[in-house]
């Protein structure tokens, strides 16, 4: 299974999003970079000892960029490790995994980041990049060595799933991180209009009796920070739009030139807090699951590119944790083995464009994170998958390779898998 | 010995409260002054009687070390008496205003007050309340005319000129008074001036003070003939302002391989005190580039021609 020579990937639908490249053809790698992709290539020859595969009409792609993935080393390698994290990467297609900061000890000074880098190059099947975090310790109030952590490999700056509160930090974050083009990456979530709250406000938590989370907690400290970012003219993403509110703010920063860019985690474009039905836990998520009418804006917003990046939000929580009345449950759910799956779900019912899709889950966070994948050009990193689309299955968490089993995908049924995953011009997982 | 001043040299104004509002003819008339007592505080006897019967007082509502003491030597070699006063010792520890502390002062007729307050604009407000010629030693982030003063006559001592010079400021933009009494001097005297920090050590609207702004040593000290350090203190240094010491003295700390991205006869100033492996590395601070000690003597120097000068306003000089 592990190849070691070239690849020729024949007969294929090929989608490169960083061109509009939306072809039938081959596509050849060899020495671990895309040599070409087009038409006929295998007719006209391959170098001897080509790895020859009939793709039979199914979809390559760039390899999947996940831009939010929390993995618990160094720290909590029980809920996941990067060895774990990264096979459940290559089973959903994920290449290249960005993981938070919020480790222990926080991925906060040069030296964590040397760490996890090491230890992801040693025990990972897929590309690993940190980011770190904004402020030393997550605890919002000191910022991080920001230029040599982005030096020792840091891709960008984020608190994790902690939003900054104090403005002035926030201010001299953003002010700092522009000497170094460092971006910085930021949960837009207000602490105290969270306050005890556990899912969405409205009429199905009155009903549920559970404490609601007002959209307004997301789109106030969203609207704080465009702000800011106008005062210092910083790089900001908001890492977790979740409601329509906070677009029609995202769309007024962006029609003001400011470098602005967002994503939106894969469960909140697919799922709503209907889902949530009798108090499943595995559905209770930071920021939480929206209405109907929220989730459709979001799809609408990643069809129009308004949101750069969909992720997985990926976040291992083990049974102690899940198995528990929902406001005592801890938030979060793994994501990396069925976000491309879940995403086809929309390609398939017409909801946004394929091509659009694998754009905010490949080439946009590749070009926000300076990173050289995302795309099947010429001499790219060959990272890339092949995906049948079309191939019936349903999830069942018992295979799912992640070492926690929360996810909010239990049973469902899919349409489409992946099928291979090529790193770096070697195959790391096939689905036979 | 004494020499005689052949200088005849008289200041526009009663006090001096900042460069800004010092004619050309002012701060040239002041340099020339100043390097006749550079030719004095070198002789055995030292001492000068233009100050005689006058009263000093250095009031201090921030500590200093050379500043102060500088001062009190300019005061004592030109024959005056000189009074020190310091926050700890004064009544302001006890609760009295600002004006007050001004009223009881101009009470016990002192000629020139010499002032420091941590306040922008302090020394201003207390000179419209007093009948005596006042001197700013720094002010807040505003201004601190006799280091800018200083700093010229020694540039001018060691390049020659000041015109056409390119003079980078480096470091703690935002909060130095030492940084805009020098922008404004060196814009008047002709010199280009550039500023290097980190964006959250530029103040706002700084591109408007006449200077060049650079975030990058390499790029900022480029063609720089005089290459000036500022002191980043130690409350800015961990978080706030700069991430860390390690942080702030790699990107932008003064050492060996970044004076070379200066001119190769460039020279080093730091207004002091230094903090050593934060924005300077010792082997520049004391190497051949430096000229952080001869700014010491020139202290003396200027404060003894700013006194010299502010004196021949008094009444009855």
């Amino acid at each position: 299974m592990l190849d070691r020579g070239p690849i020729l990937l024949a007969n294929a639908r090929i989608i490169d999003p960083s061109r509009d490249l939306n072809i039938v053809g081959d596509l050849l790698i060899a020495d671990g970079v895309i040599r070409e992709a087009k038409r006929g290539i295998g007719a006209a020859g391959v170098p001897e000892g080509t790895n020859v595969v009939d793709c039979r009409g199914k979809l390559i792609a760039p390899g999947l960029i996940d831009m939010r993935a929390f993995i618990g080393e160094p720290g909590a390698g029980h809920r996941e490790s990067f060895a774990s994290a990264s096979q459940a990467a290559a089973a959903g297609g994920v290449t290249t995994i960005i993981c938070q900061p919020d480790t222990s000890p926080v991925i906060d000074n040069p030296a964590t980041v040397d760490f996890v880098m090491r230890r992801a190059r040693d025990t990972a099947i897929v590309r690993v990049h940190p980011m770190a975090a904004i402020t030393k310790g997550l605890e919002g109030s000191e910022m991080t060595e920001m230029g040599l952590l982005k030096a020792a490999g840091a891709v960008a700056f984020s608190d994790g799933e902690k939003s900054v509160t104090n403005a002035q930090v926030m201010r001299r974050s953003l002010t700092y991180a522009r000497d170094f083009d460092a971006l910085i990456v930021h949960q837009t979530e207000d602490p105290d209009l969270i306050g005890d709250g556990v899912m969405n406000e409205g009429e199905f938590a009155a009903r549920l009796g559970l404490v609601g989370i007002p959209k307004a907690a997301e789109t106030v400290m969203l609207e704080r920070d465009i702000r800011l970012v106008g005062l210092t003219g910083g790089r900001y993403h908001a890492a977790s739009i979740t409601c329509a509110d906070s677009l029609a703010v995202l769309e007024r920063a962006k029609e003001a030139g400011l470098n602005v860019s967002a994503s939106a985690s894969i469960n909140h474009v697919t799922l709503n807090e209907n889902d949530i039905g009798p108090y499943r836990t595995f559905l209770k998520l930071a920021p939480p699951l929206r209405a109907e009418n929220d989730r459709k804006a979001l799809v609408a917003a990643v069809g129009s590119g308004l949101i750069d990046v969909v992720m997985s939000d990926h976040n291992p929580q083990d049974v102690e944790v899940k198995r528990l009345p929902f406001a005592e449950a801890a938030a979060g759910a793994i994501g990396l083995e069925t976000m491309l799956a879940a995403g086809l779900r929309l390609a398939h019912s017409g909801e946004i464009e394929l091509p659009t899709l694998l754009r905010a889950m490949s080439t946009r966070p590749a070009e926000l994170l300076g990173l050289p994948g995302g795309t099947l050009k010429s001499g790219a990193p060959a990272d890339v998958i092949v995906v049948d689309t079309e191939v019936p299955w349903v999830v069942d968490p018992t295979e799912l390779k992640s070492k926690c089993k929360n996810t909010p995908f239990d049973e469902a049924r899919m349409l489409g898998r992946v099928v291979r995953t090529i790193v770096a011009g070697r195959t790391v997982y096939e689905y036979v | 010995m004494t020499i005689a001043s052949s200088s005849s040299f008289v200041l526009s104004q009663r006090h001096l409260l900042g460069i800004e509002g010092l004619s050309r003819e002012d701060i040239v008339g002041l340099l020339d002054l100043g390097e006749e007592f550079v030719a004095l505080n070198r002789q055995v006897e030292k001492k000068r009687t233009s100050l005689r019967g006058r009263t000093q007082v250095n009031l201090f509502f921030e500590v200093s070390t050379r500043t102060q003491a500088s001062f009190e030597l300019a005061g004592k070699r030109l024959g005056a008496d000189v009074m020190n006063m310091s926050a700890s010792s004064s009544s302001m520890r006890k609760g009295e205003t600002l004006i007050d502390t001004a009223i009881t002062l101009n009470a016990m007729h002192p000629d020139i007050l010499v002032v420091r307050h941590q306040s922008s604009g302090a020394v201003a407000l207390l000179a419209s309340k007093l009948d005596c010629s006042v001197i700013n030693a720094g002010d807040g982030a505003h201004e601190h005319p006799t280091q800018a003063l200083l700093d010229a006559l020694t540039i001018r001592r060691n390049k020659g000129r000041i015109e056409g010079l390119l003079v980078a400021i480096c470091g703690d933009i935002l909060h130095s008074r030492v940084a805009r009494s020098n922008i404004i001097l060196l814009n008047q005297m002709g010199a280009r001036v550039r500023v290097i920090a980190p964006s959250t050590l530029l103040p706002a609207g700084i591109e408007r003070f006449g200077v060049e702004v650079a975030r990058d040593m390499r790029e900022g000290l480029a063609d720089a003939d005089i290459v000036m350090m500022l002191r980043l203190q130690r409350e800015r240094m961990n978080g706030s302002y700069v991430p860390s010491v390690s942080e702030y003295f790699h990107y932008w700390g003064l050492d060996e391989k970044k004076l070379s991205y200066a001119k190769p006869d460039a020279m080093v100033m730091h207004p002091g005190p230094m903090n050593r492996g934060v924005e300077i590395d010792s082997i520049v601070a004391d190497g051949v580039q430096s000229l952080i000690r001869e700014q010491v003597e020139m202290g003396v120097a200027i404060r003894m021609a700013v006194l010299e000068a502010l004196s021949r306003k008094l009444p009855n000089a």
